[in-house]
């Protein structure tokens, strides 16, 4: 189980609480949690990534464990302790706009 | 007892504001969907309790929000704007090629008969069309790939399709407008396009008379009156008597003739509102006086409406979509401004009352009238 952790804006959204929770199928990576999430929330597709190309979207982070996982290649495996629950995964969205 | 709705995107949430035929008293619902553009929202004719809505940031992007219950409740439906084949590219600002690339949904347009289709005006310019209530949206790809689009560039607010009128006459005909491209015309249900831009001339652009590159603001059409257009351009109001063939200028003694909102009245199909905008390079009311301006000819001859609006120290703008009617028996008339007031008029303009003072800045303001 793997602990999401929504900006405020996609928390209201998928009518989730702080945090949401997904199970994933082999190594957790960015990929692989994006892909459970969606599924589990489909009004989330889009918001976070690209529909077609999964490009991160530029004003939306990912921090894990305190790292900016942003930059990494999506299929990189997250930090253990993220893919064991004990961390969330952090999407965040820029502190930017009017 | 007839009832009004007024549907009001703003920049930070969408409102519903009820009233009854009296137009005195106002309910304000919302803010839904707070914090997020709505660029606009629009109910169906065939079920006025079904609404789409364009609600979209620059952080999460596009998404569009159904209600069946006029409002009360929505939820999400499908988000996936793709373009039909290789996209191919259009003028940047520059005058370079630059990719399609999807931003947003200005205008949603549903049905005149069918609640569960709709069609979308989106940027970078391209129209789209659901036909099972937004769970999947599909392009009409032959307005983009009619052959001007490598020409067409984008205007100062982007290369929007933003207006889109339903021929009530002919399902089978649609106007779009798109800045900066002009006004294009389907005769066959959105399966090839034309370009309806003869007669329009804009002298900041290379050819002031040119087939495409005419940045049209907003075209308005009175139900009755299908062949009859009336347009802003981003200068000067024209009006067309042969379904946008041909335009000639009606701007007449309008003290200035930029400007972006127009409509037409609902039981008179030659009196047309505007809102007069000083310049394009310096978007308030001439005089800090708040007018809109009414013509009961058709274009030509007009008169400033201001009982009601304030006539000094305004320096707001109402843009594209923020205008709108009623079809109560005195014609109500309503806009919204980018200092958040929406102004409505129950008696065809002549006297206006703000029915909301301190919203966001308004985007868009459609009508609903109930029985």
């Amino acid at each position: 189980m793997i602990r999401v952790v929504l900006p405020a804006h996609l928390r209201l959204l998928a009518r989730a609480g702080n945090e949401v929770q997904v199970e994933v199928e082999g190594k957790a990576t960015i990929a692989s949690v994006l892909d459970a999430m969606e599924a589990q929330y489909p009004m989330l597709r889009g918001t976070i990534r690209d529909h077609v190309t999964h490009q991160r979207r530029p004003f939306v982070r990912f921090f894990a464990c305190g790292e900016d996982w942003s930059h990494e290649a999506p299929g990189t495996p997250l930090p253990d302790a993220v893919a064991s629950g004990a961390e969330p995964l952090l999407l965040v969205g820029a502190i930017a706009g009017g | 007892m007839s009832q009004v709705r007024v549907l009001v995107g703003t920049k930070k949430g969408a409102f519903v504001l009820t009233s009854d035929g009296k137009r005195e008293n106002w309910e304000i619902a919302g803010p839904h969907f707070a914090g997020w553009e709505i660029y606009h929202m629009k109910g169906s004719p065939a079920d006025p309790n079904r609404l789409y809505a364009s609600q979209s940031t620059g952080w999460f992007g596009q998404l569009i929000q159904r209600s069946s219950d006029g409002g009360k409740s929505w939820e999400p439906v499908d988000n996936k704007f793709v373009y039909d084949g290789v996209p191919g590219t259009h003028q940047w600002y520059d005058g370079t090629p630059h990719p399609w690339e999807f931003k947003r949904v200005w205008h949603i347009e549903p049905s005149l008969t069918d609640p569960d289709t709709a069609y979308a005006g989106v940027e970078d310019a391209a129209i789209f069309r659901t036909t099972n209530g937004g769970k999947s949206w599909q392009e009409l790809a032959g307005l983009r790939g009619h052959g001007s689009g490598p020409h067409w560039q984008p205007g100062a607010g982007g290369m929007c399709l933003h207006t889109l009128i339903l021929d009530p006459s002919d399902p089978q005909r649609i106007f779009i407008a798109i800045s900066a491209a002009g006004a294009f015309r389907t005769d066959d249900g959105g399966v090839t396009w034309k370009p309806i831009n003869q007669g329009l001339r804009s002298s900041h652009i290379p050819d002031p008379t040119a087939e495409v590159g005419h940045c049209v603001h907003h075209i308005a059409m009175h139900p009755s009156h299908p062949g009859v257009l009336f347009m802003q351009k981003h200068w000067d109001v024209m009006r067309s008597d042969d379904a946008g063939d041909s335009w000639r200028e009606v701007s007449g003694n309008l003290p200035t003739d930029f400007g972006f909102a127009i409509d037409v009245h609902a039981h008179e199909p030659e009196t047309i509102f505007v809102v007069p905008i000083k310049s394009d390079s310096e978007h308030f009311p001439l005089e800090g006086k708040l007018r809109v301006y009414r013509s009961r000819t058709g274009g030509e001859e007009w008169e400033p409406l201001t009982k009601g609006l304030p006539q000094r120290d305004c320096y707001v703008n109402v843009l594209r979509d923020a205008m709108a009617v009623d079809t109560l028996d005195s014609c109500g008339v309503y806009f919204g401004t980018t200092g958040g007031q929406v102004y409505a008029s129950a008696d065809g303009g002549d006297s206006w009352n703000a029915i909301v003072r301190d919203l966001p800045a308004v985007l868009s303001v459609e009508v609903q009238t109930l029985a």
